[in-house]
């Protein structure tokens, strides 16, 4: 019996690798050609760098550093207003995305979009709204309404659009058809088919998605100031054209803040929901 | 009545799941359909209420041809036919009266159904349904909550609140317990014989079909290879619709089961 093992043993040497030779030589290849294309790269950058600025760069960090402290603590007072703006340009500017987004989604979505053209018109908006940053949005804004709130708040409205409905579509394609299908075969009608069977499915995502939106367009909405578009980034603009460096940190920290307690907010809000 | 003649459907991908099928239920009967995997059990049953458009063939419900029906009257037909789903289909995340309800939903117009205010009748007649399956105290759990059992009761519940004529039923058991598939199949079958319905029970299980059923049809590749009362299920027959194996053990098994059931 034991010979019999022995010899049993020998004829079934299995040799097992994860990858057929062929494959591993080709996988070894593109991390070559990757690696060369980073270095060449690197060389570029290199080439087009003023290296002595870049040596400098610790010391002239730390002589920033130096004029912003302490910060400038007086001036919170007139930064309420700008704060209390920014925050309502990215909550308004979502709330109406989402508005927008919602219907775009579902036409969008294969699964429940009317018509191939209305989807590819749906997706054609996802796609033009998420091509263009909402700096740039804000920047063309301010040229069409003057500057101000109204400007940011449709720029950041405007970027949101695409990512919400993108994000939305998605979630809809991925519903359980067999739960549309138990309604459908009640003899509901298509939007009753909508509003209980795909609607509850995805009524999570809706809110997660939004949610998710506002706390990025927070930390947007504070450099539309920048182009002139209202809230904190018109302050910034300010002093650091000024060399105010003090007022600098003291903006920097109310942002810090400002994000910190958005961040908890929708972590609050999304932990609610699911 | 409902009598499918040369009922055929062919998918996209070109497989014929069901060739010429000709069937007539008389009404009251409680029909299992038997087969292997593949067979076109599912799609037999999705074809009545056109989840899935047959390819050619006819469907008659009472004389009312299905497939040739336009959407809006399908609709119509469809609130005459019940169905009781694998895994359950419950819309996860509404309650449990919500789903009852949502069986209501070819009788109530748009916004009613959008903000819940479906006629009293029918929400009396969803606590009733509950009570009746043992639910009653479940009404406002969300259906993700429940067991699988009590899931399946909820879609039971589902499906006779359309007051139906016609119950289509897909593997109600094959995601439940032994126990748990018993219990299910005997509700469905007492709330048959209660409301004089008509069934068609799609079952894997051979034993549950003839402790549960009046009579027997066996599909094997889109075709009907038997068709007869459940005593007539020999092992030559089970051989010929889901292929050779040893049947002995099984059909042994279909009178021990029965004995003890009747004991309880």
């Amino acid at each position: 019996m034991g010979a019999m093992m022995a010899v049993l043993h020998k004829e079934t040497d299995f040799v097992w690798r994860r990858r057929t030779t062929k494959k591993q030589v080709l996988i070894w290849i593109s991390w070559l050609i990757g690696l060369s294309i980073v270095m060449f790269a690197w060389n570029v950058i290199s080439e087009k760098t003023i290296w002595f600025f870049v040596q400098d760069a610790p010391r002239q960090a730390a002589d920033i550093g130096s004029r912003m402290i302490p910060p400038k603590w007086s001036y919170i007072f007139e930064l309420i207003t700008p704060i209390w703006d920014t925050i309502n340009i990215a909550t308004l500017g979502t709330v109406i995305a989402m508005v927008i987004a919602v219907p775009v989604a579902f036409c969008a979505a294969r699964n429940t979009s009317p018509h191939t053209t209305v989807r590819l018109f749906a997706l054609f908006i996802i796609v033009s709204s998420r091509s263009v940053n909402s700096l740039i949005w804000a920047l063309m804004l301010v040229f069409i309404l003057g500057p101000g709130v109204l400007a940011g708040t449709i720029a950041i409205g405007l970027r949101s659009i695409g990512f919400c409905a993108k994000l939305l579509y998605e979630s809809i394609e991925e519903i359980d058809e067999t739960q549309v299908e138990a309604i459908r075969a009640t003899g509901a009608g298509n939007l009753q088919q909508m509003i209980y069977g795909i609607l509850p499915q995805v009524l999570p995502t809706i809110a997660g998605v939004g949610i998710y939106r506002w706390d990025i367009n927070i930390r947007e909405s504070t450099i539309l100031g920048l182009v002139g578009a209202g809230g904190i980034g018109l302050q910034l603009n300010g002093s650091i054209n000024t060399l105010a460096w003090t007022q600098v940190s003291t903006i920097l920290l109310v942002i810090l803040a400002t994000v910190f307690v958005s961040e908890w907010v929708s972590a609050k809000v999304r932990g609610a929901i699911i | 009545m409902l009598t499918l003649k040369n009922l055929t459907k062919r998918y996209d991908t070109g497989d014929l799941a069901l060739q010429n099928v000709t069937l007539s239920v008389p009404d009251g009967q409680v029909l299992a359909l038997i087969g292997p995997s593949g067979a076109g059990k599912s799609t037999l049953i999705r074809c009545v209420n056109r989840l899935v458009e047959p390819t050619s063939g006819s469907v008659k419900l009472n004389n009312l041809n299905l497939p040739k029906l336009s959407s809006r009257a399908l609709r119509r037909a469809r609130r005459k036919m019940g169905m009781i789903f694998q895994e359950y289909a419950l819309v996860e995340r509404l309650t449990v009266m919500e789903n009852v309800l949502s069986g209501r939903l070819g009788y109530v117009g748009f916004w009613r159904s959008y903000f819940r205010k479906f006629p009293s009748e029918d929400v009396k007649e969803a606590y009733r349904l509950l009570d009746r399956v043992g639910l009653l105290d479940m009404a406002d759990k969300r259906a993700d909550e429940l067991s699988g059992g009590q899931r399946q009761r909820v879609g039971i519940c589902r499906a006779l609140i359309q007051n139906p004529d016609l119950l289509l039923v897909d593997e109600p058991t094959a995601s439940l317990d032994p126990k748990t598939s018993r219990q299910i199949m005997r509700l469905i079958n007492e709330l048959c014989q209660e409301r004089g319905l008509t069934a068609i029970i799609n079952i894997h299980d051979v034993l549950l079909a003839q402790m549960f059923s009046q009579r027997i049809v066996g599909l094997a590749l889109g075709e009907i290879v038997y068709d007869g009362h459940p005593d007539g299920l020999t092992p030559e027959v089970l051989t010929q619709i889901y292929g050779e194996e040893d049947w002995s053990a099984t059909i042994e098994k279909v009178d021990d089961s029965d004995e003890s059931e009747i004991e309880e």
